[in-house]
């Protein structure tokens, strides 16, 4: 693509919007937020929204499977914290809080879309369709993901920060060449802003103009680093303008608003209109993992501010209001989230399968004589150590 | 899921484009670089799902021309230039892995691959692992690597440890012309990722080769598989120099003025790092009692040493002598006035035969 195929993209898509491409690449002067956190809907005129940065509010069946989804998402956080107490699960990185995030990433895709997680997504991977012990697997200790990723089109929970954005480039790259309208959704936080691969990877989509959304979970702190300590940026979605695509921000904790945006996002992305950068504003509510102790680098009145905004009691109070939660869909919701709470406790209680054979399976496509030497030498250790 | 159009198809036969080949080979000499670029033009042809890209590889051809007229021939859909970002390219490479293709990347050269070390530590060569077989990387990442061409600083490296000590990566070097050809074929059409050392002095070295031949060989599987073989460059019987990549020509010209004195040395190209070819490499040391393993890298901690403690291991009392190494010092690589003194020669070589304790 010449430099003024570039310009001329942007271009066209800032006319169907009737916006200068400036207007349409930087993000909306305010955040878009459509539910207060008590739950009441926001006056048109206090939504953030503005001409191009218009979003259409998602239907009443839409929001209700919505908060389904995250009344589990928020039990199946708890339910792992409880376990790793427990000492049934090694780690687990809570996204408690940041619940609405998840569901919105997932829920928004297609069937033949792909996600790709990092290890607090575990909610988004549950979402996508990942039976709910194949998502934990790796977090009990064993030595793999736990899941098919072609099964379910969602990559490997990744560990390192911002590496699997260029692998959800690539996925996106292979799927225009064969002409098929694959959208791919890429998720990182607000620290991982500030690696390398997070530039690589919006300017490689860009320049190609690729079908991928890069969905930032800006909770506020990177472990225990601030925000100001990552970008001096006047946001994270005001980033997008640099590389030609355009950025917005969004309230991390208003599922209603994440719904909204994510559905046109995927839409512009499947039309053609290349990738786009969505902030969500949210709060990291539990330590970084159980291994972390969060007093020792924020105050508790923070965290206190913080529940107010809670994305799920502000979800409950919005549809009870709009009379769509009745005491069955109360019952169903609680008891659908119950049965997978129930599913991973029996699961985790379960023993691990970790056999030390296996650990040369799966090294190359067929074990090389080095390493059918090494497991010869550990299958006999074992079986010395059996008789 | 829409599958419309592809844009991947090749527009041209397979047959049209090797009788061509053929008429212009006839009874030329051929560089490695040709044979390179061959290799690349025939998996293209012979597998939609290849795509090659990288730095300067589309119009251009590649800064060694390795790439030289793909685009035009099989458009930019299929080669292509990428922005200037290693990890970038890498990375990429691993999500069109994931979705179904072939890549074959360039890295431009060895220390500029550097960048992208943390893709291919931890996920180009994990990805298999850690997905239970689930996904597999079908890549090659080749990098042009190693001295002798009075390249300036930062591009010279041997850097083949850093890949043969990660698990998961295969790591091949060929160093003949038919190997470079064969070799690349192989890497392409393995289900592992493959990183393919490409030494950059043997770019414009000639052989007579038929490429259309041996990719008629090759495509009816009639050529012998390089992939954890080692090949005998010179057969001999007194010591076994073993070697890859660029330091096979300097052991053949030590084995060839070793011949004149009367003292008959036997050169191993390792070819594949990984897998490590431990039968072929103990079988010639066990023949001659002797060895001597010969690598431009710095020797320390190196690919060079490794095979030293393998042989021992594996041949000790087959050993009349120490396993001795000739490598590179343990310096950064030097300026290329100085390069000579850096670099494993045929005399060095010579010198250490001669400390292979034959009067005993």
């Amino acid at each position: 693509m010449s430099t003024e195929a570039h310009a001329d993209r942007i271009s066209d898509v800032s006319k169907k919007f009737g916006i200068t491409p400036e207007d349409y690449m930087l993000p909306a002067r305010h955040m878009i937020n459509l539910l207060n956190p008590d739950g009441t809907l926001r006056p048109e005129d206090q939504q953030g929204t503005e001409p191009g940065h218009e979003y259409p509010l998602p239907s009443p069946a839409r929001l209700l499977e919505a908060y389904a989804a995250l009344v589990t998402g928020r039990r199946v956080n708890d339910q792992n914290s409880a376990l790793v107490r427990q000492g049934r699960m090694a780690v687990y990185p809570s996204s408690h809080g940041q619940e609405a995030c998840q569901i919105a990433a997932a829920l928004c895709l297609g069937e033949n879309d792909w996600l790709f997680p990092t290890y607090r997504d575990t909610v988004a991977v549950l979402t996508k369709g990942v039976a709910p012990m194949e998502v934990m697997t790796s977090f009990r200790g064993e030595w793999h993901c736990g899941y098919d990723p072609k099964a379910y089109n969602c990559a490997p929970m990744s560990t390192p920060l911002t590496t699997q954005l260029l692998h959800a480039v690539g996925v996106a790259h292979a799927a225009k060449l064969r002409g098929e309208d694959t959208v791919v959704v890429a998720m990182c936080g607000d620290g991982a802003t500030s690696e390398g691969d997070f530039h690589e990877a919006l300017n490689f989509a860009a320049v190609f103009n690729l079908p991928v959304i890069f969905f930032v979970q800006n909770n506020k702190y990177a472990i225990s680093v601030p925000l100001s300590q990552q970008s001096a940026a006047p946001s994270l979605a005001h980033k997008a303008v640099g590389y030609g695509m355009a950025g917005e921000r969004v309230d991390g904790n208003d599922l209603m608003a994440l719904m909204a945006i994510m559905t046109r996002a995927v839409r512009m992305a499947r039309e053609g209109n290349g990738p786009l950068l969505i902030e969500a504003h949210t709060y990291r509510m539990q330590a970084h993992t159980n291994a972390d102790d969060d007093k020792r680098y924020r105050e508790d009145s923070e965290v206190q501010e913080w529940i107010a905004k809670d994305p799920v009691t502000r979800m409950k109070a919005y549809l009870d209001d709009a009379g769509l939660l009745t005491d069955s869909t109360v019952a169903k919701i609680t008891a659908d989230a119950e049965s997978v709470a129930k599913t991973l406790r029996d699961g985790m209680n379960q023993e691990a399968n970790t056999d030390p054979r296996e650990l040369f399976e799966h090294v190359y496509s067929a074990k090389t004589p080095q390493l059918a030497e090494q497991q010869a030498m550990l299958v006999d250790e074992l079986d010395r150590e059996e008789a | 899921m829409t599958a419309t159009t592809s844009r991947l198809n090749p527009n041209v036969s397979a047959a049209t484009a090797r009788a061509a080949a053929k008429a212009a080979n006839e009874h030329q000499p051929v560089t490695f670089g040709k044979a390179l670029n061959t290799a690349l033009a025939d998996s293209l042809v012979a597998d939609n799902s290849v795509v090659i890209f990288g730095e300067d590889v589309g119009t251009l051809g590649g800064v060694f021309r390795i790439t030289d007229g793909l685009t035009a021939r099989f458009g930019s859909e299929r080669c292509f230039d990428t922005p200037l970002a290693e990890s970038g390219i890498v990375g990429m490479a691993v999500g069109m892995a994931i979705n179904g293709m072939r890549p074959v990347i360039e890295m431009q050269f060895d220390a500029f691959a550097y960048p992208a070390f943390e893709q291919i530590a931890s996920h180009v060569a994990k990805m298999r692992n850690r997905t239970q077989g689930k996904l597999n990387l079908p890549m090659v990442i080749r990098i042009p690597y190693a001295g002798g061409v009075g390249g300036v600083e930062h591009h010279c490296d041997s850097s083949e440890a850093y890949y043969a000590h990660t698990p998961g990566l295969k790591v091949f070097t060929p160093s003949c012309v038919e190997d470079a050809y064969l070799m690349l074929r192989e890497a392409i059409d393995s289900d592992d990722p493959v990183v393919f050392f490409e030494p950059k002095k043997l770019y414009w070295s000639k052989e007579q080769v038929d490429l259309a031949q041996l990719a008629e060989q090759y495509e009816a599987k009639k050529s012998a598989r390089t992939e954890g073989q080692a090949r005998i460059a010179r057969p001999g019987s007194d010591a076994t120099l073993i070697t890859y990549g660029p330091s096979v020509s300097t052991a053949l010209e030590a084995a060839k003025l070793a011949a004149e004195e009367g003292i008959s040395l036997e050169v191993l190209d390792i070819r594949s790092i990984v897998p490590f070819d431990d039968e072929t490499v103990c079988a010639s040391v066990r023949k001659t009692g002797r060895a001597i393993v010969v690598a431009e890298a710095q020797g320390f901690a190196s690919v060079a040493s490794e095979i030293v403690a393998r042989v021992q291991e594996r041949c000790f009392h087959s050993l009349a002598a120490p396993v001795l190494r000739v490598t590179g010092f343990d310096i950064p690589y030097p300026a290329p006035t100085l390069e000579k003194f850096h670099l494993p020669s045929a005399e060095r070589i010579l010198d250490a035969v001669d400390q292979l304790q034959w009067e005993a």
